[in-house]
């Protein structure tokens, strides 16, 4: 088990740079998720750490070894792939094996080892079959016990739960889950479902274009997101963003939606965004769940207003309500019992307190 | 005033029911038909020929239903199995054959993991390449090849013309691109991961291709194998032009030359020599022919 660094890693194919310059470091038995949409140079990072790519400029380091020319088989790391790339000809057991056959391992030693991964991951009943004959989950689970056997250093794992239908893909990752509460290998996953990335990872590194947009805990990129991108791209459903500015109104902060509507800003917001000047075109970033149903008495800095909806999708235990605010499409979680309805008008109310306020231009969060 | 009833279900049309196994009916009769005659086409000369060789000389010569056999004897055969001859060019058929397709997967194997796999300098210019030089066809070739063999003889005094041996040089340059170009076309498709996860693993070039590729594109490997055997064991042109004395020559060509004096043509001992020249491909195509079809349209349609 070793500790992972990446120094100012950069990868370029031709005229392209997939990565630009990357800065990471993860410790020892830390599960760090690569997150971003596709083209964002997530997978290519982690296959530098694997060394199947050549790395442009910078330095990787495993274990405070400096690995930019050491090849796949002397980093000491296992790697699952999304299409989990087992060997056909092979039985689950031979799968298993390989790496530790061709290191020239006794005998018994792969057997117990083969044994302790296949019970680990529940597949010892399946240990002499053939890849075809399995499942998808239980082909992703080979593929994971291939991985443990090897007992390495780091765990890689490219998108390993993309080919799987939605109900196993849960089920995969808590099994993932317990895989590492158990070995407690240093894993780096990469996935662009940010569900996947929020459940699993002790931190997240949200990747866009190349870079790095944000790494933290799941909390910290939730509830404080650095930028636009991390904002849109962490929470389903997706953070709202409506244009505003900040305006004084007789010595109060205030926040102006539209002409008609304006908010007075909770004290705590108000001394933060003060220094703001008056004039920049701002966003207002604010999550669904802070937009409700206004209620009779409603908390310091929850300001209600009124809206007609467009539409409303009931999800049994909320419903989702969407109306229009300034040509943004907003979203709203309410309670069932609302009495929400397609078309027809509601009072509904804003948490400012969990607001957050954009630069429109950097989309810098202020 | 009259009372109008109307008809509720409308004007009632016939249903066709069964018409699309009439379709594959008529379908399966055509196709049916279309196999007999080619069927027909493709195996009365190989039944002329047996029929011929149960025959003994003087029938054959008589004016008699030819595709009867009134007194048939297996006299043609003993003669040819018995003669020493025959034997010999039977064996040196099957030496070629068999060192010809050692040499062609040994050379094709690595080359075609080598032009799918290891992306180098002029790799896809290369793959492209091989299979170009199988376009050529052998008849261009063969002049050339008999002046250079000429050449090698005379300076270095090893003599290649006239030695059966010689056909181990020819034959792999027909061989080698048409069996590099089916493993590269099979290699190809090969998931990418595949070796990646091998690589991974701690395997070397090597090992991935002689534990990983080799076993997975086992039926690419015997569709190329087979290709090799018939074209070494079938070829003429070649043979007849690069070996003469009857000690050298190989099975195609030894019938002709031995078998036909001057002009007269030993029909009962040319059909039934070639009716057992052509029996040990047959063997191998029914053998492997699941191999050999899953070979050949698997590199074809994943690649």
């Amino acid at each position: 088990m070793a500790e992972v660094s990446l120094r100012k890693v950069v990868k370029r194919y031709d005229e392209v740079e997939a990565v630009r310059g990357i800065d990471l470091d993860i410790a020892d038995h830390e599960f760090v998720v690569l997150v971003g949409p596709s083209g964002c140079g997530k997978s290519t990072t982690l296959r530098m750490i694997a060394g199947l790519e050549d790395i442009s400029d910078g330095d990787i380091t495993i274990g405070g070894d400096i690995v930019n020319d050491v090849p796949p088989k002397d980093r000491d790391i296992a790697m699952v792939f999304q299409n989990y790339a087992l060997y056909p000809h092979m039985t689950v057991a031979e799968n298993m094996s390989f790496g530790l056959r061709l290191k020239h391992y006794p005998k018994a030693e792969i057997k117990s080892r083969v044994a302790e991964a296949a019970r680990m991951l529940d597949i010892t009943d399946l240990i002499d079959r053939k890849p075809k004959q399995l499942s998808g989950g239980q082909r992703q689970r080979v593929a994971m016990g291939r991985a443990i056997v090897r007992n390495p250093k780091v765990f890689l794992f490219d998108e390993p739960l993309s080919n799987l239908d939605a109900k196993l893909r849960v089920q995969m990752r808590i099994e993932i889950k317990k895989v590492h509460q158990k070995v407690r290998t240093t894993t780096v996953y990469v996935t662009h479902d940010q569900v996947e990335a929020m459940t699993l990872a002790d931190r997240v590194v949200v990747m866009n274009h190349g870079r790095i947009e944000q790494i933290g805990t799941p909390n910290e990129l939730y509830h404080k997101p650095a930028t636009r991108f991390v904002a849109s791209f962490i929470g389903s459903p997706a953070m709202n963003f409506v244009p505003c500015r900040l305006e004084d109104v007789g010595g109060r902060l205030h926040l102006r939606l539209t002409d008609r509507l304006a908010f007075p800003m909770p004290p705590v917001r108000a001394a933060r965004y003060q220094a703001v000047p008056r004039t920049d075109k701002l966003l207002l970033g604010i999550r669904p769940e802070h937009i409700i149903e206004a209620r009779q008495h409603l908390a310091p800095g929850v300001e209600p207003f009124d809206t007609v909806l467009d539409v409303t999708e009931p999800m049994g235990m909320e419903t989702l309500v969407y109306f229009t605010l300034e040509g943004s499409q907003v979203c709203g979680r309410v309670n069932p019992n609302a009495g929400a309805q397609d078309g027809a008008p509601l009072r509904l109310a804003v948490d400012l307190n969990n607001m957050h306020l954009l630069n429109e231009v950097t989309g810098v969060v202020l | 005033m009259s009372t109008l009833t109307i008809d509720k279900a409308g004007p009632r049309r016939k249903v066709k029911y069964g018409s699309m196994s009439r379709d594959r009916a008529w379908a399966l009769r055509w196709s049916y038909f279309f196999l007999t005659v080619f069927a027909i086409f493709s195996l009365t000369p190989p039944l002329y020929m047996l029929i011929t060789s149960l025959k003994s000389s003087a029938e054959i010569s008589a004016a008699t239903n030819p595709w009867w056999v009134y007194h048939p004897t297996l006299e043609n055969y003993i003669q040819l199995l018995t003669s020493n001859q025959f034997l010999r060019f039977f064996w040196n058929s099957a030496w070629v054959s068999i060192i010809v397709v050692t040499i062609t997967m040994l050379i094709s194997v690595p080359a075609a993991f080598a032009l799918a796999r290891m992306k180098f300098w002029g790799s896809a210019t290369l793959a492209t390449g091989v299979f170009l030089t199988y376009l050529i066809p052998d008849s261009l070739l063969f002049i050339p090849l008999f002046k250079t063999f000429a050449l090698i003889g005379d300076w270095t005094g090893i003599q290649l013309i006239n030695r059966w041996y010689v056909l181990l040089f020819i034959y792999p340059t027909l061989t080698v691109p048409f069996c590099t170009w089916i493993m590269i076309g099979y290699f190809a498709s090969i998931p990418k991961e595949l070796d990646e996860a091998a690589i991974i693993d701690g395997a070397s070039w090597f090992q991935t291709l002689t534990r990983i590729f080799i076993p997975v594109a086992l039926p690419g490997l015997i569709a190329a194998t087979i290709f090799a055997f018939t074209v070494s064991w079938a070829q003429f042109l070649y043979p007849m032009v690069f070996t003469t004395s009857t000690d050298q020559l190989v099975l195609p060509v030894g019938i002709i030359t031995t078998l036909i004096k001057g002009d007269v043509f030993n029909w009962g001992q040319i059909m039934t020599g070639a009716l057992l020249g052509a029996a040990p491909p047959l063997i191998i195509y029914a053998f492997l022919m699941d191999y050999y079809i899953a070979g050949l349209t698997a590199g074809a349609t994943k690649g």
